[in-house]
């Protein structure tokens, strides 16, 4: 059979333009760190520095608190409906500039174009549709008849979805009255940047988002923070568990998106090819730096021959290369630091006596790269069935009974997802009952929407966002603090 | 002068035990405390738990919580219901214990003893109503049928409140194990009668064994190693003090436990839905739709 070769097909980079420098925007207006201090945020699909961006210290945190307290006053008196209209703005405004923004992520992230362009955003003004409708209906939402804000919001995102987490965290809290301290992660700062200049276009208030860049340190320094009310943040197990000791004894309220190690659990009866296109799905989005990963897949025993046979043959067609070219599959890994983790623990999957394979593919001399990978042989004891990789690395399992899956499954601190692929709906309905995760995609995988709650069970963190559940983070339950505490503590601040 | 020879006769005292897996142990540590009423009248010796006693209690509730969970909720708000029905039986009993232990009048202990009764009918109604309440048909922008519902959370640590030793008891219970979590619960420490003696009743409301489990003694000592506990899914705090409380939050941080931090709660008024909530996870289904 001949082999059509694809023509290189780049989506261009001029309709984004990228300043040389970036500084923090606080009260409306972007300033200089406080120090002066900045760092450089670069490509990783070819290692180019692509601007430089303020590094936010405790005193320009500190400065965006009370800049956000100070708007709180007049945000959370306005009626639901007006703010709701800002954040219909707000969404039109992003589709408006959709293609500028899905670029611009493509170039500091490193995820294909195809991705930003077809999965981000369109869920990323969803997002700020969605949670517009709900800024005026809140009495209706089940939390009580009088539902409060909690105050200042400080959110903490990481660099996998950088706008994306943005709007899950942004959209909710504006909605419910709350003003917004947002710090995007290090690697990832430019489209939070980008959005500083949408609430511009959209005439939000002053002070109502702020954004402070930064890496760890500043992280830390925000949740500390005494004037922030609620804290929400979306990153690695390790640091949720560090804010829940940090927050320990203080009245904040707290929702953790955390890892996860999901089972893509494959019965016998299981549509072969669709389930192929769900696992390549499950662990190749984003280069598989998805917290809901389906990075174990287990399979039953009787089809696996066929089914490992069906997966690789997928995987020689998947295409790794520049982020930009809209063919592209695979893009770059986020960062150095995250590639030498990937590479250390498949490493460790074949020190460990499991079968490495991966389809033969060229990978760019620049830039951070790793080839789709599939370990073969896993037993439950191996790191790289038990420790979340953030890569595109699957860990393949076998089973043989719908009870030894749901064992092998369930055999992890975390539990974020799953996924189930067979056509015996009376087998889903079982599995999805006793599998002890968030979200459950059956015959399907990695599925997003606004209105649909997200978030998982054990040490994958507490709470949900997305749909009328995600509410809850934003608002005061009958013996929660109120605003009005949140008042005195800023004037103690002050 | 032999005015009464009933009066005479010398009563048969209770030996009060820990409630675990559904039987009645005395601690492992073999300790007991001297619990007396407000006016330091001797009461009874309670078994003074041990960590061993908290860890073993977590293994009971772990092993409860696949059949209580699974079990259906039309039978969860029978057994709770049934718990009203036991206690109304002994209503007298509780009245007792809870004026000597709280060192309120007959009438005072009587309406908490009532309330707690009502709290546990209020509570059964629940059980298949509040997936109704907090679950949810989500109409996503896509070919795909999707449903959350609500699940527990697990295995939950309770700390009983102190000022309330029967109805903040069966306040902090009721909800946690209604919705299918499993409990170790630590019993007010200053006036553990009522809480286990509430266990006789449980052990004889059809209540799985190791749905529930008692534990009396000093309550820092017992919920520190449940708050550091690896299979403790929850913790409520209700029954720390202040200091104690943010030991117990870091602790639980280890796990990331669910934590419900202690707050000032008016145990008579109408509990609403915050406890029932506080001890769920939201799980989401997602399936394609088409022909």
């Amino acid at each position: 059979m001949p082999v059509f070769e694809y023509a290189p097909a780049p989506e261009s980079r001029a309709v984004v333009d990228i300043a040389p420098s970036y500084g923090l925007f606080i009260d409306g207006e972007f300033g200089e760190a406080g120090d002066g201090k900045v760092f450089k945020t670069l490509s990783p699909s070819s290692e180019e520095v692509l601007s430089e961006v303020a590094q936010a210290g405790a005193e320009d945190v500190d400065r965006a608190v009370k800049a956000a307290r100070k708007a709180f006053a007049t945000w959370s008196a306005l009626p639901g409906s007006e703010r709701a209209k800002y954040l219909f703005r707000i969404a039109r405004i992003i589709q408006e500039r959709s293609r500028e923004l899905a670029v611009l992520e493509s170039l500091d992230n490193g995820k294909p174009i195809r991705e930003s362009r077809d999965a981000d955003l369109p869920l990323v003004a969803a997002h700020f549709f969605y949670y517009a409708g709900w800024a005026d209906k809140l009495a209706y939402a089940g939390y009580g008849p009088d539902p409060r804000p909690l105050g200042v919001a400080g959110q903490v995102i990481p660099w996998n979805f950088p706008l994306l987490m943005l709007a899950w965290k942004v959209a909710p809290a504006l909605a419910t009255g709350n003003t917004v301290v947002l710090k995007p992660a290090e690697t990832t700062p430019l489209s939070a940047l980008f959005f500083a200049d949408i609430c511009r276009q959209a005439g939000l208030p002053k002070g109502v988002v702020n954004i402070v860049t930064g890496d760890g340190s500043t992280g830390a320094e925000l949740v500390a923070h005494p004037g922030v009310d609620k804290v929400a943040f979306t990153g690695s197990t390790e640091v949720g568990k560090a804010i829940a000791r940090s927050v320990a004894g203080t009245r904040k309220k707290v929702t953790l998106e955390l890892g996860g190690k999901a089972a893509n659990i494959v019965f016998d009866d299981a549509p072969i090819d669709q389930a192929v296109e769900g696992i390549i799905g499950g662990i190749f989005f984003n280069q598989g730096h998805v917290c809901c990963a389906g990075s174990r897949l287990l399979v039953q025993e009787s089809v696996q021959e066929e089914l490992l046979d069906a997966l690789k043959r997928r995987m020689r067609t998947l295409r790794v290369g520049d982020p930009l070219d809209k063919n592209t599959d695979i893009g770059a890994i986020n960062s150095a630091e995250q590639l030498a983790r990937i590479r250390a623990l498949a490493d460790a999957g074949e020190a460990e006596g499991a079968e490495r394979w991966a389809p033969e593919c060229e990978l760019p001399s620049h830039g951070y790269w790793f080839a789709p990978t599939l370990f073969t042989g896993v037993t439950q004891a191996h790191r790289i069935a038990r420790e979340e990789i953030f890569g595109p690395v699957l860990s393949v399992l076998t089973f043989r009974t719908p009870d030894e899956a749901v064992a092998k499954a369930n055999n992890t601190p975390y539990g974020l997802s799953a996924g189930i692929w067979t056509e015996k709906g009376s087998r889903i309905l079982a599995m999805a009952n006793k599998l002890r995760a968030g979200v459950i995609w059956s015959n399907t995988f990695n599925k997003f929407d606004p209105a649909s709650p997200f978030g998982g069970y054990k040490e994958s963190g507490y709470g949900r966002e997305g749909g009328r559940h995600g509410l809850e983070a934003y608002l005061a339950g009958a013996a929660e603090p109120t605003s009005e505490r949140s008042e005195r503590e800023g004037e103690r601040d002050r | 002068m032999k005015q009464s020879d009933r009066n005479d006769r010398l009563s048969v005292l209770k030996t009060y035990k820990l409630f675990v897996g559904g039987k009645f142990p005395r601690s492992e540590s073999g300790r007991v405390y001297e619990v007396t009423d407000t006016k330091g009248q001797w009461l009874a010796n309670a078994p003074l738990a041990s960590r061993k006693d908290a860890r073993d209690a977590v293994v009971a509730a772990r092993k409860a919580f696949g059949g209580w969970s699974g079990a259906t909720a039309y039978n969860r708000g029978q057994i709770l219901y049934r718990v009203a029905e036991m206690l109304e039986g002994r209503r007298d009993q509780f009245i007792r214990e809870v004026a000597e232990g709280e060192g309120l009048s007959r009438a005072g202990a009587t309406a908490a003893v009532d309330a707690a009764i009502d709290r546990w009918v209020w509570y059964a109604g629940w059980s298949d109503k509040i997936a109704q309440i907090a679950g949810s048909a989500n109409p996503v922008a896509g070919p795909y049928f999707n449903l959350s519902s609500p699940e527990p959370t697990g295995v939950v640590a309770l700390l009983a409140p102190q000022e309330s030793s029967f109805l903040g008891l069966v306040s902090v219970i009721a909800p946690a194990i209604v919705t299918g979590n499993t409990a170790v619960v630590v019993a007010a420490e200053g006036a553990p009668l009522p809480a286990l003696s509430l266990a006789e009743v449980l052990a004889t409301s059809d209540l799985p064994g190791g749905v529930v489990n008692l534990l009396s003694g000093r309550t820092a000592e017992i919920a520190v190693p449940l708050a550091a506990h690896q299979d403790v899914n929850a913790i409520d705090l209700a029954g720390a003090d202040a200091e104690l409380a943010v030991e117990l939050e870091k602790a639980a941080a280890e796990n990331l436990k669910r934590v419900l931090r202690p707050q000032p709660v008016d145990w008579a008024a109408d509990p609403g839905t915050g406890r029932l909530l506080a001890f769920l996870e939201t799980k989401t289904v997602w399936h394609p739709m088409g022909v």
